[in-house]
C-alpha cells in the first residue's frame, strides 16, 4: 500500500534525489525533507575544488534551484537534526515527531576526526567546513594533509592553485595503489610531485599536537612535520547515532537489502550512510559515490510506491571521479579485483589515458585521466563482465 | 521529444554516454553531444535515464511542444 507521507532524513543528493523521484513517478502524497543544516541542499564535490580556490560561491553549488522544492511540494525542515527513529517514527532535535508511513534514511556520512577538532585541525565534508578551510588558506598557511585519498589529493591541488605550501602525508606506500593498482596509481602522484606538494608516503600520521599556536603532526619513525593548518583526509563514518534503539541492523552503515530496505518495515537507506547486500561481493558494501546514491535513491523510491524498479543500463557499477590540477580523473567498476590491466588509450607516462581492468578474462573495470569517453563507454561492458581483450568499440 | 544539452552546465562526466551511448557521445572539448536528437522508443526511455543520471543537470529534454519535459 502506498503511504500517505513519506519523511526522507538527510537533505543529500541521495534524499533529494528520491524526493524528486517520488514525485516523477507521480506520488502525490506528502513529502517532507529534513536535513540537519540550515543549508539549501547543496553539491559537495566542488568543496574541495571550486569552492575552495573561490571560482564558485554557496550560492552557485546549490543541488537544485531554491523555488524547486515548493514547486514539486516537497516540504523542507532544514537546520533541525533527527535524533531518533521508533518504527516509523522520526523524533526531531526541536520536539517534533513525524509520523509517515515510510522513512528513508539518507543521513550521510561524516569526516573521520584526527583528533579533537579545533580551527587549525579540520576535516572537509559540508559547507561550513569548506568555507572555514577556504578562510584559512587565504593567510598562505603550511598546510599539511593527511591522508592521500580523494579529498586530500584535491585540496592538495586547490591548495597549490592558490599558492600554498603543501604537505601531503599518506599512510600507504602509494596513494590509490589498492584501489587501481601500482602502475595506475604511480601516474596519479606525479602531478602533485610536479606541483611542488612534499609528498609523504608510508607514514600514518601517529597524532597532531597543537604546540605555540602551530600544528605539530607526529609520524611513527619520530619524524615531526609542522604546519599552520592541517586537514585530516582519512576516510568517513556513517552517521547512524541517530538510530540508537531503532532495533536496525547497523555495521558499517544501515545494513540493507539488495533493494535498500532495513529490517524494520517501511525504513529504507541510501547514499553514503548505506550497506546495501551486493550478492556478487555476498556481503553488505557501503559507497560513497555521488551516481551510486542517485541510482539507490531513484530504485528505493520506486520501491516505496510498489513499483519495479528499472534499472538504467550499467547501473550498480560503481563511478567515482576527482578533478586535480585541471584534469579529470575517473574509475568504474571493482578495479581493485583486477588480475590484469590493458591500456586502451594514451600510456600511464602521459597526461591522458585509459585502462581496462580484467579478473579472469572479464571485464571489472576502466580507469583514465582526461579519457572520459574512453572511460565511460565501457561502463555496460563491465555490467555484464565481457570477455578481455575488448574488441575496440565503434568509434572508439 | 527533442534532447538537448544545456553546454554551460555539462561538465564532461560522461554519465550519459555511460548510460545511453546511441544517444549521446563526447565532443573534443569533453562537452556532450547529441547523437539522436529525436529519439523515440527504447532510445527516449535511455535518454531519460541519461537526463536523470548527469551529475549537473545538463541534459534538457523538451516535448513535442518545446516544453521541458522531465529532467529532474
Amino acid at each position: 500500500m502506498t503511504p500517505r507521507e513519506i519523511v526522507i532524513v538527510g537533505a543529500s543528493v541521495a534524499g533529494v534525489a528520491v524526493a524528486d523521484e517520488l514525485r516523477r513517478l507521480g506520488y502525490e502524497g506528502a513529502v517532507t525533507l529534513v536535513g540537519d543544516e540550515p543549508h539549501l541542499p547543496y553539491d559537495r564535490p566542488p568543496l574541495s575544488k571550486d569552492l575552495l580556490t573561490g571560482r564558485t560561491g554557496p550560492d552557485r553549488i546549490l543541488l537544485r534551484e531554491p523555488g524547486h522544492y515548493a514547486d514539486r511540494g516537497i516540504d523542507l525542515v532544514l537546520g533541525v537534526p533527527a535524533v531518533g527513529l521508533r518504527g516509523t517514527h522520526v523524533a526531531l532535535s526541536d520536539g517534533r515527531v513525524l509520523a509517515p508511513g515510510a522513512v528513508v534514511i539518507a543521513t550521510g556520512a561524516r569526516a573521520r576526526p584526527l583528533g579533537e577538532p579545533r580551527p587549525t585541525l579540520v576535516t572537509l565534508r559540508g559547507l561550513d567546513d569548506g568555507l572555514h578551510l577556504r578562510r584559512r588558506l587565504a593567510d598562505a598557511p603550511r598546510l599539511v594533509i593527511a591522508g592521500g585519498g580523494f579529498i586530500g589529493a584535491e585540496v592538495a591541488a586547490s591548495a597549490r592553485a592558490l599558492g600554498v605550501d603543501v604537505t601531503l602525508i599518506e599512510a600507504a606506500p602509494l596513494p590509490f595503489a589498492h584501489l587501481l593498482g601500482g602502475q595506475v596509481a604511480a601516474a596519479l602522484l606525479r602531478p602533485h610531485r610536479d606541483a611542488g606538494v612534499r609528498v609523504l608516503t608510508g607514514a600514518p600520521v601517529q597524532r597532531v599536537d597543537h604546540v605555540d599556536g602551530s600544528e605539530r603532526v607526529h609520524l611513527p619513525d619520530g619524524r615531526v612535520v609542522h604546519g599552520d593548518l592541517v586537514l585530516a583526509g582519512i576516510g568517513s563514518l556513517p552517521n547512524t547515532g541517530w538510530l540508537d534503539g531503532s532495533g536496525l541492523s547497523i555495521g558499517d552503515g544501515v545494513l540493507c537489502d539488495a533493494t535498500g530496505a532495513t529490517g524494520v518495515p517501511g525504513v529504507y537507506a541510501v547514499g553514503d550512510v548505506a550497506a546495501w547486500y551486493e550478492p556478487e561481493a555476498g556481503r553488505h558494501v557501503r559507497h560513497e559515490h555521488w551516481t551510486g546514491a542517485t541510482e539507490q535513491a531513484r530504485s528505493v523510491a520506486a520501491r516505496i510506491l510498489g513499483r519495479e524498479p528499472k534499472a538504467a543500463p550499467g547501473a550498480g557499477v560503481p563511478y567515482l571521479w576527482s578533478d586535480q590540477y585541471g584534469s579529470r580523473i575517473q574509475a568504474l567498476g571493482r578495479p581493485e579485483v583486477a588480475d590484469e590491466i590493458q591500456v586502451v588509450r594514451g600510456s600511464l607516462e602521459a597526461d591522458s589515458f585509459a585502462v581496462l581492468y580484467g579478473r579472469e578474462g572479464r571485464l571489472v573495470g576502466a580507469a583514465g585521466r582526461d579519457a572520459a569517453a574512453h572511460v565511460m563507454r565501457h561502463r555496460q561492458a563491465i555490467a555484464t563482465a565481457e570477455p578481455m581483450p575488448l574488441q575496440p568499440a565503434a568509434g572508439a | 521529444m527533442r534532447v538537448t544539452i544545456d553546454e554551460d552546465k555539462c561538465c564532461g562526466y560522461a554519465a550519459c554516454l555511460s548510460v545511453a551511448g546511441k544517444v549521446f557521445d563526447l565532443a573534443a572539448d569533453n562537452i556532450a553531444t547529441v547523437l539522436v536528437e529525436h529519439p523515440e522508443g527504447e532510445l527516449a526511455d535511455l535518454a531519460r535515464e541519461a537526463a536523470a543520471a548527469c551529475p549537473t543537470a545538463a541534459i534538457v529534454l523538451l516535448d513535442d511542444r518545446d516544453r521541458p519535459d522531465g529532467g529532474a
